[in-house]
């Protein structure tokens, strides 16, 4: 049996394309995968395979300071996600519905955390944060998690903004004017017609905001405090003194959440667009 | 058929900037009626139709609903309801939610709503197809559930705005008098937009005509396509030759137009009330000219009624158009005039049929022009 002639859009069958599949694939996903094999090591150093084991995990477990972290990461995460979405939700629909003097540059100003240096934005809430408006301290968990997640929120919610106001642009003004023909208020017109349209976009921001912010390390490190350690500042610390397999551990824990999330994410989105005909 | 007022419309004016998109309507729409608002893209009947849902206001004037001021009444509390040029079928509801939307709103309890719904989808012929979802429905169904959403709510008047732009050529056919017929069986009255001249003739029992805002002729659709207000309405509805000239006789009873267009005079058995000399339009369907055949140093036929010498010239065949039912044929005439004819096609074959570079005679009764001042 011959082999069937290479077509001319067959790239992926001809060797130019697949050494540079092989490349991308090593130097995306080489680094992820040693690191999570070597969270099985028994060997203290990450240089030696020397036997299986899933001592590291317990030990990361146990860690309280690690767990603190973790557990900080999380719930800034969550909030500052919940916040940037109904606040990215707002601003976009804002700019997609109204004319106001000044919306040009109002919507350049909403980019500018998108664009702006995240040093520079860290350095930033920095002085804000210790010389204009200190945030109180010693405030009862997670309050006096506050300051970072207003640091979170200012960087994640025109991500989700940006989201929104592009799946606005393909929504049919008529099916809100449909809505409110119909009898509709002002409000629920919006909740039954409006939100719908936009949920893909709010699943698809939201998921952003939580990677955002969950692995957001130069803004934090400025934000916080001694108390208010997160994931991502702990395991740079841990890290300066030694690479201990327990960071391996602790960071796959954290690439299987975020790929589990995202994972979920995606899936519903995808039902989501299917479910509304992908208009 | 004709009932009392239901809606006023009085000088109603809309500007955007400085665009004048309805300018100062004056119209009386009666209780039962199928209104049709007709006109080009862009006379503004979309925007009228929209000011009688809510969806804009009027810089000037004031619509009445059922003898009702609707100045700063919301859409949703306006006792009309519309099927929206994209139906705007709510995409992620399900067939039966959707008409259902709207008794939600008002608070309708839930085993009327069932009961009231059903009905409506067996109105419009969906019954059965109450758990699809819109993307599993074809254009011509999607429009159903938006006619069924409106009319579920038992509106005083239903608003439709080019509600079958979007169908293909034979569906738009069968939804003409589907329309037409869920119409009568409702009772509501119908105001519909529309830019097809067909679909309101075929479907409407009044006719607005627009143009550029203004309001042109207001008539049933034989009244508009007979007795054409002015040059614009004539030209709109149909197709029909067009002949500028000068009134030259204008009696009571008849009326002679000369046209440097044609090489004899324009006769009609009606006067016209105007002084002589004055510029005028004759406007003569393509339907209403006959077409004979011209032998070589034949005499010109004569036609009844009318002083030899008018209504007849001669000409010669320089393109055909056969459609079917019926076929377009244009004739020119020596002097000029290119006038277009049209035959229906009676029977399949034709002993002595026209063709091609053909000379000809035209010949019109004296009753076929419309004789127009504007």
């Amino acid at each position: 049996m011959s082999r069937e002639a290479i077509g001319p859009l067959d790239y992926l069958r001809r060797w130019p394309l697949r050494l540079w599949i092989a490349l991308v694939a090593i130097f995306l996903y080489a680094p992820l995968i040693t690191l999570m094999a070597f969270s099985f090591n028994e060997s203290k150093r990450n240089i030696i395979w020397t036997g299986f084991t899933f001592d590291w995990y317990f030990k990361a477990f146990r860690n309280a300071g690690l767990l603190e972290a973790f557990t900080n990461s999380l719930t800034i995460a969550a909030l500052s996600t919940a916040i940037s979405v109904v606040l990215g939700a707002l601003v976009a629909v804002a700019c997609w519905r109204f004319r106001f003097p000044f919306k040009a540059g109002f919507e350049g100003t909403l980019a500018l955390p998108i664009v702006v240096p995240e040093i520079c934005m860290g350095v930033a809430m920095l002085v804000f944060f210790s010389r204009v408006m200190p945030w109180p301290a010693g405030l009862p968990w997670p309050l006096n998690l506050g300051a970072i997640i207003i640091a979170h929120v200012s960087f994640c919610f025109p991500f989700v903004a940006v989201i929104v106001r592009a799946r606005l642009a393909s929504f049919n003004r008529e099916l809100e004017e449909a809505a409110k023909d119909l009898g509709a208020s002002e409000w629920r017109s919006f909740m039954d017609v409006l939100v719908p349209h936009m949920r893909p976009a709010l699943v698809a921001g939201a998921l952003l905001a939580f990677t955002l912010s969950l692995d957001d390390f130069v803004i934090t490190f400025f934000t916080a405090g001694p108390d208010t350690v997160t994931f991502p500042v702990k395991v740079y610390s841990m890290v300066r003194f030694s690479v201990t397999p327990e960071v391996n551990a602790a960071s796959t824990v954290l690439i299987v959440l975020t790929v589990l999330l995202t994972a979920i994410g995606l899936k519903l989105q995808g039902r989501e667009v299917a479910k509304s005909g992908g208009a | 058929m004709v009932g009392k007022t239901l809606i006023r419309i009085e000088g109603v004016t809309k500007r955007f900037g400085q665009f004048t998109a309805v300018d100062d309507v004056n119209l009386e729409i009666e209780e039962g009626e199928f209104f049709a608002l007709l006109g080009p893209s862009g006379c503004g009947k979309t925007t009228l139709l929209r000011m009688l849902a809510g969806l804009e206001v009027p810089s000037d004037g004031r619509i009445l609903i059922d003898g009702e001021d609707m100045a700063g009444v919301p859409p949703n509390k306006r006792p009309v309801n519309m099927v929206f040029q994209s139906y705007a079928v709510f995409p992620h509801m399900s067939v039966a939610d959707n008409v259902a939307y709207g008794l939600r709103m008002d608070g309708v309890a839930k085993a009327e709503r069932a009961e009231r719904v059903a009905d409506a989808l067996a109105l419009v012929k969906l019954d059965g197809m109450e758990d699809r979802k819109p993307d599993q429905l074809s254009g011509g169904q999607r429009q159903r559930v938006a006619l069924a959403r409106a009319l579920v709510k038992r509106p005083r008047v239903l608003l439709l705005d080019e509600p079958l732009s979007a169908l293909d050529a034979k569906l738009r056919e069968a939804m003409r008098s589907e329309l037409a017929q869920i119409q009568d069986k409702v009772g509501v009255t119908f105001v519909m937009v529309t830019h097809d001249q067909d679909e309101a003739l075929a479907m409407a029992t009044r006719c607005a005509v627009m143009n550029r805002g203004l309001l042109q002729q207001v008539a049933s659709p034989t009244d508009l396509y007979e007795y054409p207000a002015n040059r614009f309405v004539a030209d709109f509805i149909g197709s029909v030759n067009m002949f500028e000239g000068r009134l030259t006789v204008d009696e009571p009873d008849r009326a002679v137009i000369t046209s440097s267009a044609l090489p004899v005079p324009i006769y009609v058995d009606h006067g016209v009330t105007g002084a002589t000399g004055t510029a005028v339009w004759a406007a003569i369907r393509p339907e209403k000219i006959e077409m004979l055949h011209r032998p070589d140093g034949g005499l010109p036929p004569r036609v009844a009624g009318v002083p030899e010498g008018h209504n007849v010239v001669p000409g010669r065949i320089c393109h055909i158009a056969y459609l079917g039912s019926e076929t377009v044929y244009d004739v020119q005439v020596d002097s000029g005039a290119r006038i277009k004819v049209l035959r229906s096609n009676v029977a399949r074959y034709e002993e002595r049929g026209f063709d091609w570079e053909q000379p000809v005679w035209l010949a019109w009764h004296p009753r076929s022009p419309a004789v127009l001042l504007s």
